[in-house]
């Protein structure tokens, strides 16, 4: 539904390419994205939303290139994007309002709008966050809330920019029953591998501005060892 | 910083839509701000006294906001009175008080509490939100709206970020001067302070744009005006103009 072909961006100011001969397709619907930093994950999100624009290649949306600023709208309606920091994306002074945002620019009227909203929020377990201010908010409250900014405008992929910075384990084990619990497609940019472990079936890395798929599971044992006891987690059976 | 707890409350005031306490605001500061008459503007204080004890605030922290304005009043009843100068004075030994200052002084004191009191009453009692909706609806430069919805929003966060700046020189031992040293330093955080707030504007506008923003900053509570609302404007700007009027008398 989404592809990028041949796509070659460079940044500005820079002689090198940050991604070269890019092709990406979202198909699977879990896919988990590693890579180095500075690897261009974060851009290739850019260049799939349409916030840059390839020097060379295409970014297609079912099958038809996204060139107008009308195809650029439908794709942005159905393509959300949760940032890295999520104080860049709330910028209302309250929760509710912050959420109703998208659905308001899509020209639903403003009780439709918050009827949206409360829903969301409920969907999310943060009823009654509705008037809480936005910057007040605890971090992870902060990314909770800024996911249902993006879900009250029903997108059908998720594209998610490292979601667990800064999540203590409570908020990471909610995220992640969260979005195991959503229908829509996902890609997820994350470090964690466990998180991705958890979330994603399909693993693809960025190197030297290319994109490539990991192999498939690999099942083996090892040992290690627990330096704080039960942490980072808790073995049910001993061996 | 951000705290809006006036705005927080159900009295008769709070629910009186924000176009309407705007235009209220505006006719009374600008009668108060230009009288040089002493009975209007006592007759505005004891009127914003009236205004206030409806938004039913709480009194103390009323009086801190009070007691903040008239620290800069104190500085006028320091130098009017002995500076003024004029024909009537009052003299204590060899200091000679200028009748006509200590008018003055009083006149600016009556003044600055009532418009101060007033502003609380009226403006205090809606959300910046609302105000800045309400100011956009009257007709304000959308631009400036969108200026003073966001400036609130991110001011708190840029003083974050110049705070996390700051803290990352004290903890490497920097202790201000005066040398060169110390102004450069300072350059570099207020430098760096301007650009991190740039950058994160940018990200604002394109997470903005994500969802589908086309400049239209659509309002999600719409305010209608109702008869309450009609019938406070239009005893307040009857009252206010009787106030206007009433030197002619």
């Amino acid at each position: 539904m989404l592809e990028l072909k041949n796509v070659r961006y460079t940044y500005p100011g820079t002689d090198q390419p940050i991604l070269k001969n890019l092709n990406f397709e979202v198909a699977d619907k879990r896919i988990g994205l590693i890579g180095a930093n500075g690897s261009g994950k974060t851009t290739l999100f850019h260049l799939l939303i349409g916030l840059l624009n390839p020097d060379e290649g295409e970014l297609l949306l079912h099958g038809q290139p996204v060139t107008t600023k009308e195809t650029l709208r439908a794709l942005r309606k159905e393509v959300g994007f949760l940032f890295q920091s999520s104080d860049d994306q709330l910028f209302s002074p309250t929760v509710i309002e912050d959420v109703a945002f998208g659905p308001l620019n899509l020209g639903f009227p403003p009780e439709e709008a918050r009827e949206i909203a409360v829903k969301t929020l409920h969907n999310l377990g943060l009823t009654g966050f509705e008037e809480r201010i936005t910057h007040r908010l605890s971090g992870g409250e902060k990314k909770l809330v800024a996911l249902a900014t993006i879900l009250s405008m029903q997108p059908k992929i998720l594209l998610l920019d490292e979601p667990t910075n800064n999540l203590d384990p409570k908020t990471r084990s909610r995220l992640i029953d969260i979005l195991k619990g959503l229908d829509q497609h996902q890609i997820i940019i994350s470090h964690d591998w466990d998180f991705l472990s958890h979330t994603t079936t399909i693993l693809y890395e960025i190197a030297h501005g290319h994109i490539h798929r990991c192999e498939e599971d690999h099942v083996h044992v090892h040992r290690h060892v627990h330096k704080a006891g039960d942490h980072p987690h808790h073995h049910q059976h001993s061996s | 910083m951000m705290d809006e707890h006036f705005a927080s409350g159900n009295s008769q005031l709070h629910r009186r839509n924000p176009k309407v306490k705007i235009i209220v605001a505006i006719a009374f500061i600008t009668v108060v701000a230009v009288t040089n008459n002493f009975t209007v503007a006592t007759v505005a204080l004891i009127a914003a006294v009236l205004l206030i004890s409806f938004a039913h605030l709480a009194p103390g922290s009323v009086a801190k906001r009070l007691l903040a304005v008239n620290s800069f009043i104190v500085f006028l009843w320091l130098t009017l009175p002995l500076t003024y100068g004029g024909e009537q004075t009052i003299r204590f030994g060899s200091i000679a008080l200028s009748q006509e200052g200590i008018h003055i002084a009083t006149l600016i004191t009556l003044k600055a509490n009532a418009i101060i009191l007033a502003l609380i009453a009226l403006l205090g009692t809606s959300t910046i939100a609302h105000l800045g909706h309400a100011l956009d609806s009257l007709g304000l430069s959308k631009r400036l709206c969108f200026l003073l919805l966001f400036s609130y929003r991110y001011i708190f966060v840029i003083h974050n970020e110049y705070k996390k700046l700051s803290r990352a020189l004290k903890i490497r031992c920097f202790v201000p001067a005066t040398n060169i040293h110390t102004y450069r330093t300072y350059g570099y955080l207020f430098g760096m302070t301007l650009v991190r707030s740039w950058n994160r504007a940018s990200r604002v506008h394109q997470a903005m744009l994500l969802r589908g923003f086309n400049g239209q900053l659509i309002p999600l509570d719409t305010k209608t005006i109702n008869r309450n609302d009609y019938f406070f404007l239009a005893t307040s700007l009857l009252l206010t103009f009787v106030l206007a009027i009433l030197p002619l008398f």
